[in-house]
């Protein structure tokens, strides 16, 4: 069991991880969006999305440091191993409760808030809470583990870090993750699970981040496009039709 | 100098009768789809009045345009890159949905469906975005003819600083309608606010788009446009706009909305411009000089040097030739009647208006006074502050010496064709007092009042080598039906990718149907030869042509 959850679970994902966007990008550029739904509210969104966000932010930030980098490294520039940990949670924690206040707004405004609500698709429920059980997790793990000490100490740069990077390298060591506490086996299970729906939700807009937009001139000139000029392609899905009887055809009552 | 071409849009203000055909028909052909409900490419404002969105005017609220820093340079006003990427989590200044108004339509099929009951069955509004029953509190043309004013009217952003000589009530009113499209900038707010890159202007023609495929629902757009020309498509989760109906303009006839505009107000053509100076001249520091320095931008096609300069830079032969005979070079550089829409937000617009002489005519006309008389009309532009004051505070940011000039060019072109039209001896003073030849105030005379269509419209095809491509040819492989075989699996509007094109050969059938004296005299080619107009049809008999004819091509 560990040997698939921890040595070939991870493989999978990360293939469909890759491949999925590949796919996607290419046969579904127009569905590529934040679908935004600032228009239906604006409220909750303005105080949620970017608490959720930038915690987001810094969680990933802080997952490159604690996963990628090698607690040897650290120690060579003569780190203590408690002062990271100090450092680790002064800046975890925020971010992590950023994110959480964040997506608890988000969640509610999406539940409340009826236009909202009836933009969200089954997916992006599904989505929703693999990403709240990941995060959830997550924290879960930090107060439990490193803060609290539920169930003795346990130094994941010792653990799941290794075991992480070794997946990189071609040769997971299961054993690593098989003796860490249920917390990080169920968080790290699950946030391959999400990287594996990656591509299908969402949340492809993270691949969309316009850093490029620091260094463009500010106005873009283009020909017309010779491939896709008039009506020579095929025509493909875009747009969606008209749509004037539906919509209003329930809520007679 | 680098010479660009631009296609560019004049409205005549004074033939507008507010008809909202315009804006109907652009929606029948570009938003008549789920997500763009709410959404008018093109709108008719009654003016004075709030606008759609309501109040879009406001910069100081909604952050809009370009401004110039101390040192110069042109920032937008919503702030620079950095802070743009900063707020790009949620956009600060962006309307909601009811600002422009919330969509809906009628719970219809209660009339057929109520049972029997001593009442007659209502059909209810019911909301277009949440689905459920809802109050009609405001449209896109809530206060359409003053409706409301009393109410509204004083609200109008472009009433500052004359708040307390407006009067709202009927008969004391000035009123006029402004149509009102995507203005596809020179200087583009939009573009500059799109992280994405995604909005570009064409370099052919100027036309400004958003790219379907890259724009990532970033949503600066929208509040970098100062005009909210810019729309947000609540189902596909993209920007969209006015696209200045390019496929039609490609193939040589006018936008939809100018096409069946029932006032012929509407006037298409070429400007040739200076890229290289447009961000000079939005960058002047007096607000009142941005219309002058804009018109020092364009570039004349009679000058031979600009000519050579043009085919340099790749603009072919007949584009040259149509920018020469362009309406709309006639109307903003010759006769210097056509003033841009809101210059201050110093995004170089390319839709003009002509400002209406009919506020002072009319008031001319309730004093008793002849109204077509141009010393009377002179000195009624001079006097009646409050509708030059207002049509100034639109075209040019406040300026009101160019709205005077152009309002007594008018009124001089309405006192001298008075005297041709009762058979009199053209008055040659008249022109000259304001600057014109009695030959150009004729000419200016044909063009705003006769109006032909192929004067109104000098629109030049696009150049397109790859004939294939255009033509729709049977060549291509028709393995892929409608709707590509993908369905909308990661919500509304995704799916393999591209758009649903639009048959450039429809199009060639209309424009020779549309142009040509009688069905009868189309090539034979044309599947609409030999067809019936209808609209001519008295309904007596029944005529040659009334039903298509079948495969064989024979008429039945």
């Amino acid at each position: 069991m560990n040997r698939f959850l921890f040595g070939i679970f991870p493989y999978l994902c990360l293939a469909v991880f890759v491949v999925g966007h590949v796919w996607r990008y290419r046969y579904d550029k127009f569905g590529w969006t934040t679908r935004s739904s600032q228009l239906y509210e604006d409220r909750l969104l303005r105080i949620g999305s970017p608490l959720f966000h930038f915690g987001m932010l810094g969680v990933v930030g802080g997952h490159i440091l604690g996963l990628l980098i090698p607690q040897k490294w650290t120690d060579a520039i003569g780190l203590s191993r408690e002062a990271y940990h100090v450092l680790a949670l002064v800046g975890g924690i925020p971010a992590g409760v950023a994110a959480v206040v964040g997506l608890a707004i988000l969640v509610y405004r999406r539940r409340t808030t009826g236009p909202v609500f009836s933009a969200t698709t089954t997916n992006d429920k599904v989505m929703y809470l693999v990403l709240g059980a990941v995060i959830l997790l997550g924290i879960w793990n930090t107060i439990a583990g490193s803060l609290l000490s539920f169930g003795g100490h346990y130094n994941y740069r010792d653990g799941v870090s290794p075991w992480f990077r070794s997946i990189f390298e071609m040769r997971p060591d299961v054993d690593l993750m098989a003796a860490a506490p249920l917390g990080f086996k169920v968080h790290a299970v699950l946030a391959f699970l999400l990287f594996a729906m990656w591509p299908f939700t969402r949340l492809v807009h993270v691949f969309s981040a316009p850093i490029g937009y620091l260094n463009r001139p500010y106005i873009v000139y283009r020909s017309r496009d010779k491939q896709a000029a008039g009506g020579s392609r095929a025509p493909q899905r875009g747009w969606d039709k008209p749509e004037l009887s539906s919509a209003p055809t329930k809520g007679k009552s | 100098m680098r010479v660009m071409a631009q296609m560019a849009m004049v409205m005549n203000l004074d033939k507008c009768i507010g008809c909202h055909t315009c804006s109907v028909t652009c929606k029948q052909a570009w938003t008549n789809r789920t997500g763009m409900e709410y959404v008018w490419f093109n709108n008719v404002e009654t003016r004075p009045g709030l606008g759609y969105p309501r109040r879009y005017e406001d910069q100081e609220e909604w952050q809009g345009g370009w401004v110039r820093k101390p040192n110069g340079r042109l920032t937008l006003r919503a702030g620079g890159r950095v802070k743009k990427l900063l707020n790009i989590f949620s956009n600060p200044k962006m309307p909601s949905i009811d600002d422009y108004y919330e969509p809906w339509t009628y719970d219809y099929e209660t009339l057929l469906n109520a049972p029997r009951q001593q009442q007659f069955p209502v059909a209810r509004p019911m909301s277009l975005i949440s689905g459920k029953p809802m109050n009609v509190t405001w449209s896109a043309n809530w206060d359409d003819d003053l409706g409301g004013a009393t109410q509204y009217g004083p609200k109008d952003v472009m009433l500052k600083g004359i708040e307390d000589k407006v009067k709202f009530e009927f008969e004391q009113t000035f009123m006029f309608y402004l149509p009102r499209i995507c203005e596809h900038c020179l200087n583009p707010s939009c573009a500059a606010s799109c992280p994405s890159g995604a909005i570009y202007k064409r370099a052919e023609d100027g036309i400004v788009l958003v790219d379907q495929e890259k724009c990532r629902g970033w949503r600066m757009c929208i509040s970098g446009c100062p005009y909210k020309k810019i729309y947000f498509n609540h189902k596909t989760g993209k920007a969209e706009k006015c696209t200045f109906c390019y496929p039609r303009i490609e193939v040589g006839i006018p936008t939809v909305c100018s096409e069946t505009c029932v006032g012929r107000l509407r006037y298409i053509g070429l400007m040739l411009y200076d890229a290289d100076a447009v961000l000079d001249a939005a960058s002047v520091e007096n607000e009142h000089d941005l219309y002058a320095a804009q018109r020092g931008v364009f570039l004349d096609p009679e000058d031979p040097q600009v000519r050579r300069a043009a085919e340099q830079a790749g603009i072919p032969g007949d584009w040259i030739e149509a920018a020469r005979r362009s309406p709309v070079k006639r109307l903003i550089l010759d006769y210097q009647v056509a003033l841009p829409l809101h210059p201050e937000y110093r995004t170089m617009p390319m839709v003009w208006y002509i400002p209406p002489l009919s506020p002072v005519v009319d008031v001319i006309k309730d004093t008793g006074h002849d109204a077509e008389d141009q010393a009377n009309l002179f000195a009624a532009i001079d006097t009646l502050r409050i509708p030059v004051e207002y049509l100034a505070n639109l075209f040019t940011a406040g300026d009101v010496a160019p709205v005077n000039g152009v309002l007594k060019k008018l009124a001089a072109m309405r006192s001298f064709m008075r005297d041709i039209n009762l058979g009199r001896d053209p008055n040659e003073e008249i022109a000259e007092a304001v600057g014109m030849t009695a030959e150009s105030m004729y000419e200016m005379f044909r063009l705003l009042a006769i109006a032909k269509y192929a004067d109104r419209y000098v629109i030049p095809t696009a150049h397109v080598e790859q004939a294939h491509a255009l033509e729709e040819l049977a060549t291509d492989c028709p393995v892929s039906e409608y709707g590509g075989g993908q369905s909308a699996a990661f919500g509304e509007g995704s799916g393999t990718g591209g758009l649903t094109p639009v048959a450039v050969e429809n199009l060639r059938v209309l424009k020779e149907a549309q142009t040509a004296d009688s069905l009868d005299d189309l090539p034979v080619e044309n599947p609409l030869r030999g067809r019936l107009n209808l609209l001519n049809w008295d309904g007596k008999g029944m005529p040659d042509g009334i039903f298509p004819g079948d495969k064989t091509g024979t008429p039945k």
